[in-house]
């Protein structure tokens, strides 16, 4: 507690150096403008991914391992859900209207919108501390012991301390880090790996991932994981105070002087 | 907020001006280059057009990957297709020896070739996996003449920037740009896996376009027309596809 407020402290002042208000009237906010910005349209951006690819997997609810996959071969596994296509047997008696058009080109416009302001924001991110300073755990709070006590307080769903409305626990860190440099990098690599156009420039994408429809069934997972995380998240910052923390990804403001310790 | 500071006005003015300038080239040049889809009105044009303009900067030459005679699908998934119609009924009971495939527009010969003829011109084969949007796939081996050769034989001129091509199913048209067309692997197929191309995988003749998701090889062609615009085909989309929603640009 007392070494991370000394850090927070000395933090304060070097992000005061330098500016032309005094800190009292500029107070620092929770969060940059940048990484404001970037979160709710990473936010949309993803939500309308999700969206639009559920909507393709109705066209086709079965999924498989390797090079290739279709009705003639055996499925790695089904989604039991009717589908928009009656070549596909799903056991239900209708077909879903086609909707893969505009879904189709809603996921490609916001898989832009997601990985260029992804990229805004992760060379930011390195640039300027913000990864360094606010996501990478301190070497002694990755210890075992450290992070079976940070464990059993987030599975006793105990409100995180007023100290953390400015900090993140090492949880919290290593998740941000782990959808930041595993999830979203996987996840726009496989799926570049089914553009048949994209491998026929760069065919390892696809070919260290097994193949094809491999890479569709991972896409499928990592979604998953992703939409895991979101819930959480969302969880979290209900437990944490939901008026308070959006505030702070809104407005930039962080948590009242009085109520710091 | 924060008083605005001078050297922030300055700087974000410098940058607003910058991007703003940097997008006007920066469509100039694309649309120089040949960089915009004929899609690229309507709410998912700036989408499309990143995405034609990236694969196209990335791909133009990039050959679609090739299999093993072992990874061939032993069993093919052909989809489904709406009824033929009596011509192409005639046709089938006729072992389609009348079947034409008509090459017009911007060609110094306008010509017509009967199956025959397209046989005994070069023919290439390539195994590939041919994906359809909906997310199935299979491999397998096509065999058929070049486009590329086609498109010499008939004396293609200088300004032609696509080929649109035409099935005798009415509804289904479809065009490709030079860099598509012109590609080593866009075959005019009449064989699969080393028979007759069967009439559920588009036989006699289909455009087999290898690096583009499956509803870009268009099953029974019967005419090529050369372009420098398409804006003059259907409502100006580039093929029936944007027609029914779905985007021209099928590599992604």
């Amino acid at each position: 507690m007392l070494r991370m407020s000394f850090l927070r402290y000395s933090l304060h002042n070097r992000g005061a150096i330098g500016r032309t208000a005094p800190m009292a009237e500029t107070p620092q906010p929770r969060h940059s403008g940048l990484v404001r910005v970037t979160h709710w349209l990473i936010t949309f951006a993803f939500f309308a991914l999700l969206v639009s690819g559920l909507e393709i997997v109705v066209s086709h609810p079965r999924f498989y391992w390797g090079e290739i996959g279709n009705v003639n071969t055996a499925p790695l596994f089904k989604i039991p859900i009717p589908s928009s296509r009656n070549l596909v047997p799903t056991g239900y008696g209708y077909v879903l209207p086609d909707q893969n058009g505009w879904s189709r080109y809603l996921h490609f416009q916001s898989a832009w919108v997601l990985v260029l302001i992804g990229l805004l924001y992760g060379v930011a991110g390195i640039l300027n501390g913000h990864f360094r300073r606010n996501l990478l755990p301190a070497l002694s709070d990755i210890s075992p012991k450290r992070l079976a006590v940070s464990i059993v307080e987030h599975l006793r769903f105990k409100r995180p301390s007023a100290e953390e409305a400015w900090s993140y626990n090492v949880l919290q860190r290593l998740a941000y880090l782990m959808v930041i440099f595993v999830l979203f990098p996987m996840i726009i690599w496989t799926g570049l790996a089914m553009s048949p156009s994209f491998v026929s420039a760069v065919p390892a994408a696809v070919n260290v991932l097994g193949g094809q429809q491999s890479a569709r069934t991972l896409h499928f997972f990592l979604t998953w994981a992703l939409v895991l995380f979101l819930l959480v998240h969302v969880f979290m910052v209900f437990l944490a105070g939901f008026r308070s923390r959006m505030r702070a990804m809104i407005t930039g403001r962080g948590a009242e002087p009085l109520e710091r310790v | 907020m924060s008083k605005l500071s001078r050297r922030t006005l300055i700087t974000t003015g410098l940058t607003v001006a910058s991007g703003a300038s940097g997008l006007v080239a920066a469509a100039k040049l694309a649309k120089r280059y040949g960089l915009i889809p004929p899609d690229s009105g309507g709410i998912y044009g700036p989408g499309e057009t990143l995405t034609y303009a990236a694969q196209r900067l990335l791909t133009r030459h990039s050959l679609a990957r090739e299999f093993s005679r072992s990874q061939m699908s032993a069993k093919p998934f052909a989809n489904e297709v709406a009824p033929l119609g009596d011509e192409f009924e005639r046709h089938k009971q006729g072992a389609f020896a009348d079947w034409r495939l008509a090459v017009d527009g911007l060609v110094a010969r306008p010509a017509s070739f009967s199956l025959t003829e397209l046989r005994s011109f070069p023919r290439r084969s390539h195994i590939t996996m041919i994906q359809c949007e909906e997310g199935w796939s299979y491999i397998a081996e096509w065999t058929g003449v070049p486009l590329s050769h086609v498109l010499e034989r008939v004396g293609a001129l200088p300004q032609v920037r696509y080929v649109v091509y035409r099935s005798i199913q009415p509804d289904w048209w479809e065009s490709i740009d030079m860099a598509d067309a012109l590609h080593p692997q866009t075959l005019l197929t009449y064989e699969m896996n080393g028979g007759e191309l069967p009439v559920g995988f588009g036989g006699p003749l289909r455009m087999r376009v290898s690096r583009q998701l499956g509803y870009k090889s268009v099953k029974y062609i019967t005419r090529l027309t050369l372009t420098d615009n398409l804006k003059r085909f259907g409502k100006g989309l580039g093929s029936a596809s944007p027609e029914g929603g779905y985007a021209w640009f099928a590599g992604a």
